[in-house]
């Protein structure tokens, strides 16, 4: 989120699109009951199925599965024609006025560089046009015909309504309407914020989708400010603070990236990462890159890390591809992979494509789950009927199964979505012989480490040199571990600004990143944490929930990353001359001599207005970017293309270029995707309220409230089918089948698209053939093995199914 | 066992008068029909305080789970789809003991003090007082008290009375994420539907009303409704419920008439014996039972 949870309560307009709030985050939804009745706001939701959410919206639109980006393509397409956009905020905050490099071009579905081959991009020509001194080309009369404004007004202006409702099939008078309560809140008074989920990200175009809502809020100045936002709504307790720690293969903690294969220089890694500033007078605060990769490796490696070996360097992994779960996967059925290790994973139900994921599983020499139930995917090699039909005698992987504890059996921080790291203790100690993941883990490690000192090895550097300093070397506590990702200083620290001033003595916890050095002085485990456990002790555990300025911004409540900071961009919230745009949402502002308020100004503090230096901080430019530049895999503006699996068979803006040129597919998946000759239905997966992924069915509660796997379907579409609600029915893709019960709802409609009317199949994933609940068919042998083309996010809410009566 | 036996207004098939040396507040529960998301998570929390546990059903259908009241489902969730003037509404109604100022079961309840009224308003069944006639699921006009076949004794919702006794709210209402479920004394629960009424009907909703049926004197559970003039598209619920003319004429016309027909009875009887003296078995009967052995 760049806002967060209470923060909802300030929007004027809340739109839930790319997720279903009410039914998968019941909790964090009363912010918006909130707004509702305490703010008058307008509650849109934007979704194939008339929701929970929607039960309680003041306006439902529907939109075919798959097609966000044509739906807010054309928001922005509305704002620029009708003059909806805060045009002082878009010019100084944006990077309308840059001018893009001559070469860059969009052409009938591709951006310049493609290359058909490698279906990836030579992103040189998505750059901006850079001046004699170095710096980006700007206009600030945003005329230039290749001025991003301009750029972008040609680029969105094939999303008219009607080419909106022909491609989503959402009637263009309630598309209309959205645009009409989108464009209220280019008021500087007026405030909107989108809550998102796994509805934007899984699909092949997920992180365009989020980018496309990125920009209508910068069109509409709503970014930095209370009520406004991005906001990306976790699903897990825990899943901010895992891709915060960079629990994902290519990256660092806190948003750091290993090196790839072919960089393997120190100073040009470095350099990759340290961005210099794009515009003159810019923090472009990742200057500081250096600084945090120095004090994650000594705070690894310790006295090992040195200048002189570069702080270990040669001993991180160089990545000759990313290897995200899919890639895993495929590299199992090809047999290049032969252990696994499965921590609070249960893949077999989670990844698309149960069968390729069987083959998988079944060429593994062994596979280690660790998890507190019995997954699914630690009996994947068990026989359960049509459930799961295996023959055990064929599988030779050895599967160990080691119990570890759930979150309320031990200690420890759960980082929520608006980034608050908050503090939990033991409810109840672990059952039987469960241990909690760190013990193993540790286990494991020092089992491993003995191997090598007595053994050994090819390459026993980095495991033999790993700083291990825990009280108890087999049980590194939660206490300890949070220590250790704040960081701490190796050395008395001296104040860069006043010398012989020491701000640290050594060994003190730290206060901020911003005492971190690249000299070996400082070790912190992930910088973006620092700050949770000072030398004042565990301000994650704090408890006073006061809130002097009324907009739910609580200092005192927890410790929330980056630096306690509430609202990200919220410099953003005043204007260039330090005014906030809203006197009713005064979240910072500038005194006459520092930036204060009521949240940590996301700002340099003594950098008066007026001066050059724009409010995206982590950006080298300064500003928000209308115009991605070269950091997305399929161009640098959001483009409709269509799911691989399309009901339409066509992309209605560009038909030689159906779908997502740069996502990565694998041979052997090409043959398994389906048309709709054969699966006309556009189906999607989703949860309901009443369960919690695959792990509430173990539950009695939850298997009472929603006991049997069912589908849900149209009135219209089992009509057709001569299906009757409790059926039971078979629904079925290229890749399998599942039986399940049918729910016939008005919730469905058909929508008319591109002159064929399309049906939905909707899928709730939650059932399996472990559990209490009513066994079931696990709900990824229908989906396909394809991913979003910059994070691999399986494309979970866009594929074809047929169905008929069991 | 009543927890708060001195503060009883009502007790069943009891004439002796009820305590009445204190007067506690008059509480209600609010739940606000247009603010309700469906999240099933006022069962859970019911199933979890109660320490009741349904049996794992099957799907139905639709999304309703369990799909009726039972004696160990004391509310449910129930679902309706339905096209109104507005397009498509999905109105979800938490259903469940009304907790009526005037409740039909009390009325209809032989059991003594199987069914009581406490001065807060809350009915409550005490089950070990219940004989399992069930009468009082005649005298509900909601239809809601479910006979156990496991004990012949009848339950629902109690209102949480036991945390309502040390100043706690039900638990449905404690868990309720959105404040669909509010909980307070009758007049602030009154003042809070107003409010929500007027912000109904500001976004178009021009028949939202309060539903606090007065055929039953009003209920300490009242709902806000989208649409306050049929009640009948929120699953049936009443539209103007009072209790059956059956218990009204068992309990109110014919209670005086049944109780001088007992009392005739009775005095018939003792007169039979007075007069009779006690029945004996004759030798002959007793020989033929001998002679069957």
């Amino acid at each position: 989120m760049t806002n967060h949870w209470v923060d909802i309560k300030n929007a004027d307009v809340i739109i839930v699109m790319g997720g279903n709030a009410a039914e998968a985050h019941p909790c964090g939804f009363k912010w918006v009951t909130e707004a509702k009745a305490h703010n008058s706001a307008t509650f849109i939701v934007i979704d194939p199925r008339f929701t929970r959410s929607a039960a309680v919206a003041d306006l439902y639109c529907p939109l075919r599965t798959g097609t966000d980006i044509a739906f807010l393509g054309g928001v922005i397409n509305y704002l620029l024609a009708h003059n909806k956009i805060q045009l002082e905020y878009v010019k100084a905050y944006t990077n309308a006025s840059f001018i893009v490099k001559d070469g860059y071009k969009f052409d009938s579905g591709l951006f310049s560089g493609y290359d058909d081959a490698k279906r990836s991009y030579d992103k040189s020509t998505w750059a901006y046009e850079l001046g004699p001194d170095g710096y980006a080309k700007v206009d600030e009369t945003m005329q230039h015909p290749r001025c991003v404004l301009q750029l972008l007004k040609k680029h969105y202006s094939r999303y008219t309504p009607e080419a909106v409702s022909n491609i989503c099939g959402t009637p263009k008078d309630i598309f209309l309407k959205v645009c009409g309560h989108i464009a209220t809140t280019s008021a500087p008074n007026r405030t909107l914020t989108f809550m998102y989920a796994l509805g934007w990200t899984q699909h092949t175009v997920g992180s365009q989708m989020i980018r496309t809502a990125a920009m209508v809020q910068l069109l509409l100045g709503n970014v930095g400010m209370a009520g406004g936002g991005v906001n990306a709504l976790r699903g897990h307790s825990n899943i901010q603070g895992l891709t915060d720690l960079g629990l994902l293969s290519n990256l660092l903690p806190g948003y750091m990236s290993l090196p790839s294969e072919t960089e393997t220089d120190y100073k040009k890694y470095i350099a990759a990462r340290a961005f210099k500033p794009l515009r003159p007078g810019q923090m472009s605060f990742w200057q500081n890159y250096e600084k945090f990769h120095v004090s994650l490796m000594k705070s690894w490696f310790g006295d090992a890390a040195t200048k002189e070996n570069n702080w270990c360097f040669d001993w991180l992994p160089k990545l000759d591809k990313v290897y995200d779960v899919l890639q895993a996967f495929e590299l199992m059925h090809q047999g290049k992979l032969n252990g696994y290790f499965c921590q609070g994973f249960n893949p077999l139900a989670s990844i698309p494509n149960k069968a390729k994921l069987i083959d998988g599983l079944s060429k593994l020499k062994y596979l280690v789950i660790i998890d507190p139930l019995a997954t699914e995917t630690s009996c994947f090699w068990e026989d359960h009927g049509e459930y799961n039909n295996v023959d055990p005698s064929k599988i030779q992987t050895e599967v160990f199964r080691l119990p570890s504890t759930c979150f309320a059996e031990e200690n420890g921080s759960l980082t929520n979505s608006g980034r608050w790291m908050q503090w939990h203790y033991q409810g109840a100690p672990p059952p039987g012989d469960a241990k909690p993941d760190a013990q193993i883990m540790a286990g494991i490690f020092l089992k491993l480490r003995d191997l090598y000192r007595k053994e050994g090895g090819a390459f026993p550097d980095p495991i033999l040199n790993i700083t291990w300093g825990y009280r108890i070397p087999h049980a590194p506590s939660p206490e300890e571990l949070a220590m250790e990702y704040n960081g701490k200083a190796l050395a008395d620290l001296a104040d860069p600004t006043d010398k012989p001033k020491i701000i640290k003595k050594k060994g003190q916890q730290l206060d901020t990143f911003l005492q971190l050095r690249d000299d070996g002085s400082t070790s912190c485990g992930c910088w973006i944490f620092a700050g949770a456990w000072t030398e004042k002790g565990n301000m994650m555990a704090r408890r006073d929930n006061s809130d002097p300025s009324g907009l739910g911004i609580t200092l005192k409540w927890a410790f929330t990353w980056p630096a306690n900071r509430h609202i990200l961009y919220n410099r953003a919230s005043c204007d260039p001359s330090g005014k906030p745009w809203d006197p009713n949402r005064k979240v910072i502002y500038w005194d006459g001599s520092k930036w204060t308020g009521a949240d940590v100004p996301d700002f340099k503090p003594d950098i008066a207005p007026g001066n050059q230096m724009g409010p995206f901080i982590m950006q080298p430019e300064g500003v928000g970017r209308l115009f991605a530049l070269d950091k997305m895999a399929e161009g640098p503006f959001p483009e409709h293309y269509e799911p691989f699996e399309t009901p339409i068979d066509t992309n209605p803006l560009h038909p030689a270029v159906i779908n997502n040129p740069a996502a990565r597919v694998f041979k052997d998946d090409r043959g398994d995707f389906g048309t709709s000759k054969d699966f006309p239905y556009a189906a999607t997966s989703y949860r309901v309220a009443e369960h919690f992924h695959f792990w509430t069915k173990h539950t009695r509660i939850s298997s009472i409230l929603q006991p049997q796997q069912f589908v849900e379907i149209g009135e219209e579409l089992a009509k057709e089918k001569g299906i009757k609600a409790g059926d039971m029915v078979k629904v079925w893709s290229k890749r399998g089948f599942i039986k399940a019960v049918a729910v016939v709802t008005k919730r469905f409609k058909p929508l008319q698209v591109n002159g064929k009317t399309v049906h939905h199949v909707g899928i709730p994933i939650h059932w399996g053939f472990k559990g209490i609940a009513k066994n079931g068919y696990l709900a990824n042998t229908l989906t396909p093995f394809v991913g979003d083309a910059n994070t691999q996010t399986p494309e979970f809410k866009s594929f074809l199914v047929n169905i008929e009566k069991a | 066992m009543a927890l708060q036996s001195l503060d009883i207004t009502r007790r069943s098939g009891t004439t002796t008068p009820s305590p009445a040396q204190r007067k506690t507040m008059e509480v209600a529960k609010l739940i606000d029909v247009s603010k309700c998301i469906g999240c099933k998570a006022c069962q859970a929390a019911c199933m979890e305080w109660n320490d009741t546990r349904d049996k794992i059903g099957t799907n139905h259908g639709v999304l309703d789970n369990p799909m009726d009241l039972t004696e160990n489902s004391w509310t449910v969730m129930r679902y309706s789809e339905v096209e109104t003037s507005r397009g498509l509404e999905w109105l979800i109604r938490k259903d469940g003991c009304m907790h009526c100022a005037k409740p039909g079961c009390l009325k209809a309840c032989p059991a003594p003090g199987a069914i009581v009224q406490y001065s807060n308003g809350i009915v409550d069944f005490q089950e070990e007082n219940c004989i399992g006639c069930g009468y009082c699921i005649t005298g509900c006009p909601f239809n809601i008290p479910r006979l156990s076949k496991k004990d012949s004794k009848v339950y629902k919702c109690t209102l949480c009375s036991d945390r309502v006794a040390v100043g706690l709210e039900p638990a449905c209402a404690k868990t309720c994420p959105t404040g669909a479920i509010v909980f307070g004394t009758k007049e602030d629960m009154m003042h809070h539907a107003q409010g929500r009424v007027a912000d109904l009907k500001s976004r178009g909703f021009t028949s939202a009303g309060i539903y606090d049926p007065k055929g039953v004197d009003g209920t300490h559970v009242f709902y806000v409704l989208q649409h306050a003039d049929t009640p009948g598209i929120y699953s049936g619920l009443p539209k103007a419920p009072s209790i059956s003319g059956m218990v009204s004429i068992w309990k109110g016309v014919f209670k005086p008439v049944a109780s001088f027909a007992l009392a005739l009875g009775a005095f018939g009887a003792f007169f039979h014996y007075v007069i009779k003296g006690p029945n004996e078995v004759s030798k002959e009967n007793e020989k033929e039972f001998e002679d069957e052995k």
